[in-house]
């Protein structure tokens, strides 16, 4: 079906819903290098206004990938909960907007259309909001999650402690989970991404994580971010698994290049459920996704990058994750160009992820080809902040050694804690206060005197650094 | 006033990231974080602040990175560097006229100009093996490290009786663009020196991509990869070593790629 829409007597025509919501979206330079982008800013707004007209139910009526060729748009067309739709089932996109702003509409309303909401519905009401329409609605949608620590609660904001090393060396390792955690880091997860892909590395990833975990009594979980199916491999030797990783995008085409399927997270998941490792409905999948991943594989059919990123989120749900984030400035400027692509697309993520009933969390990221920096970075955290996002990642330094590439440090979680009066998750700012990192009133202590006597010597028994030979270097 | 952390405990490691064994009386040693890693650990605080020197010592790395992506590879010191050793040389670019355009179209840098197809064109050559040096997303590797990592290969080559053609220096190029030169010249094998994308700690790395039966359209599957070349990282002699090892498996096998490993296995080994 065509759409358009005149401005001053110039007619704009857009051939199909995809070609519409690509049209439609903010400038970015990956849906210019795939050829769908707006000539300009005057057809974006014709677009815009096109797709701010158009009724929520025509995405019900017609596919962007067809379901015959693709899962993921069959799940979509499964999860879709009619009865859940109902409440907003006559609104226009535009009209959508307005009712996600208004005061009445506040967490039960967002809540109960989670599954009457289509990734497409969603993708398409981000395009026509503005940085504050998105902060303000997500600011709303609170998403909690748990398994030892509780995630996502409204006026917090949980860390990902992410201690890579180039060789997954295991002292390398220990070294900036340690420094992680002496600056508060790593209530969302200690999460490791491996260098290599070896089901032998991975084991002794998640022991070593496990035992620091165990022995400092740290109400957090561990991970590392292997393939799915190594962590089925590794489950199968009974090795002690609390989250199951998988990078996931929005078309079966884009999936099938990361290695995985449907069945195949259904299966790490019943795995992952059958180690009872968590309270039986605790959430136990971590997920990564982000812009441009399905292009980067030819597997976008034509459709803009960030309503595959949408379509992503809908393969996340499927599977009650704790934690799922985007990994917004990673992948590069032939994708995000600069800085203020970044934090509009780290936004619009979060807010997508967020309406469709995710726990979402940012890699607050950026390479060094991508015209960004640090100031770029400060920004996305403190707007990510007044979203209420549900975690961000944070390495020694703002350096990962491993990724080559820039995310937070452990200080910018500081940042967020001090002067933004977000405290970590209930558990861990009880455990933080009580090993004596932070005060009474939850800052960090200062030095090295005082409690941290205790924490330190409990370090001193891990076996890791006391009997190297157990785990190898 | 905090300074930077100093935590007393009992462990210690040294430098290689091995363990020292060490007793267990706590407060005698220091948990020394840096000695275990070159992450950026313990570099202090000021409430959420770096220290000043930390602050500014990032900044400068960065820096480094954006000018080792955005500054040009000093293409006629190479070519006079390679003449020196005795090589010819070919220049060549993509489709990409200048940086702003290849960082945001991969796809224009994987494609040859057409002035240099008709350079390439005018090149006679019967050789085994064409190595091309790109700048990709570091000039500073292509600077430092390819002049010896060509000279380390084709030292190499010579001695197993394999021919090298001119080697090519190619402009605002990716990985992909060694399949065009290969198929122009006519070489059986082509080797990628290309510039990787900097880190904060390295910006020098060189990455090294092998190819057996170069043509356009290859998938990215079938190229064998050697990466961090540098001082720091893999050194030059080994990544030769390692280079030439791969290049003699591809023309025992015939293939190259994610198969390359099996296939050499099933062959054994036939040095």
């Amino acid at each position: 079906m065509a759409y358009q829409t005149t401005i001053e007597q110039t007619v704009f025509r857009f051939d199909d819903l995809k070609q519409l919501l690509a049209k439609a979206t903010p400038e970015r330079s990956g849906d210019q290098l795939a050829g769908v982008a707006a000539d300009g800013p005057v057809e974006r707004l014709a677009a815009q206004m096109a797709l701010a007209d158009l009724p929520l139910k025509a995405f019900l009526a017609e596919e962007l990938i067809s379901s015959d060729e693709d899962e993921v748009s069959r799940l979509i067309a499964e999860q879709h909960d009619e009865k859940a739709f109902s409440a907003i089932s006559s609104l226009t996109v535009g009209e959508f907007r307005e009712w996600l702003l208004k005061p009445e509409t506040g967490q039960r309303q967002l809540e109960a259309v989670t599954y009457g909401l289509t990734p497409e519905m969603v993708a398409a009401v981000s395009k026509i909001m503005r940085v504050q329409d998105l902060i303000t609605v997500a600011a709303k949608r609170e998403v909690v999650t748990r398994f030892r620590s509780t995630i996502g609660l409204k006026g917090r904001l949980s860390t990902r402690n992410q201690p890579n090393h180039p060789t997954d060396d295991s002292y390398g390792i220990a070294a900036s989970a340690i420094d992680g955690l002496l600056m508060g880091s790593g209530d969302a997860v200690i999460g490791v991404n491996p260098a290599t892909d070896a089901t032998e590395d991975y084991i002794r990833i998640v022991s070593l994580l496990d035992e620091l975990r165990s022995r400092l009594a740290i109400p957090t979980q561990t991970c590392c971010l292997g393939h799915v199916t190594t962590a089925i491999r590794a489950m199968e030797k009974q090795a002690p698994v609390d989250l199951v990783f998988q990078s996931v995008a929005g078309s079966q085409k884009a999936n099938d290049g990361f290695g995985v399927n449907l069945a195949i997270l259904k299966e790490a998941y019943e795995a992952a459920k059958g180690l009872k490792r968590g309270a039986p409905d605790a959430n136990l999948m971590y997920f990564e996704t982000g812009q441009g991943a399905a292009l980067s594989a030819d597997a976008h059919f034509g459709v803009d990058q960030q309503t595959m990123e949408v379509r992503a989120y809908a393969v996340a749900r499927q599977f009650s994750p704790l934690l799922v984030n985007t990994v917004v400035g990673f992948i590069g400027p032939e994708y995000l160009f600069n800085g203020k692509q970044i934090i509009r697309a780290g936004l619009e993520d979060h807010f997508c992820g967020k309406l469709m009933g995710l726990p979402m969390g940012v890699d607050v990221c950026y390479t060094n080809h991508a015209d960004a920096d640090q100031e770029d970075m400060d920004t996305l955290l403190t707007l990510l902040c007044a979203a209420n996002v549900n975690f961000v990642i944070t390495v020694p330094g703002a350096d990962d050694i491993m990724l080559n590439y820039q995310s937070l440090s452990h200080h910018d979680a500081v940042y967020c804690r001090e002067t933004l009066n977000r405290p970590p998750a209930p558990e861990f700012e009880q455990w933080l206060r009580e090993v004596g990192l932070t005060d009474a009133g939850g800052a960090l202590r200062e030095g090295p005197a005082g409690g941290p006597a205790q924490l330190t010597s409990r370090i001193s028994e891990l076996s890791l650094l006391s009997e190297p030979s157990l785990l190898g270097a | 006033m905090s300074k930077p952390e100093t935590i007393s405990t009992t462990i210690s490691a040294d430098v290689s990231g091995t363990a020292v064994p060490v007793e267990t009386k706590i407060g005698e040693r220091h948990l020394d974080l840096k000695a275990m890693t070159d992450a950026r650990v313990s570099l202090g605080r000021f409430g959420s602040g770096l220290p000043t020197k930390a602050q500014l010592s990032f900044l400068l790395d960065h820096a480094r990175a954006r000018e080792a992506v955005w500054t040009a590879a000093d293409g006629e010191g190479l070519q006079s560097r390679f003449a020196a050793l005795g090589l010819g040389v070919v220049a060549v670019e993509s489709l990409a006229p200048e940086r702003s355009v290849y960082v945001r179209r991969p796809d224009l840098g994987r494609q040859i100009s057409e002035r240099s197809q008709a350079a390439l064109g005018e090149v006679t050559s019967t050789a085994d093996v064409v190595i091309v040096v790109a700048d990709g997303l570091s000039s500073s590797a292509v600077d430092i490290n390819a002049v010896p990592l060509v000279e380390a290969i084709a030292t190499r080559l010579g001695a197993i009786g394999l021919s090298l053609a001119p080697v090519v220096i190619a402009a605002q190029a990716r990985v992909a663009l060694a399949d065009p030169v290969a198929e122009a010249l006519g070489a059986k094998i082509s080797i990628m020196l290309i510039g990787e994308r900097p880190g904060l700690s390295a910006a020098d790395s060189l990455g090294a991509y092998i190819t057996f039966g170069p043509k356009s359209g290859t998938p990215d599957s079938r190229r064998n990869c050697i990466s961090n070349i540098r001082d720091g990282g893999m050194a030059i002699p080994v990544a030769a070593d390692a280079i030439v090892a791969l290049l003699r498996d591809m023309l025992r096998t015939g293939i190259s790629g994610v198969a390359l490993k099996d296939a050499a296995a099933r062959l054994g080994d036939g040095r």
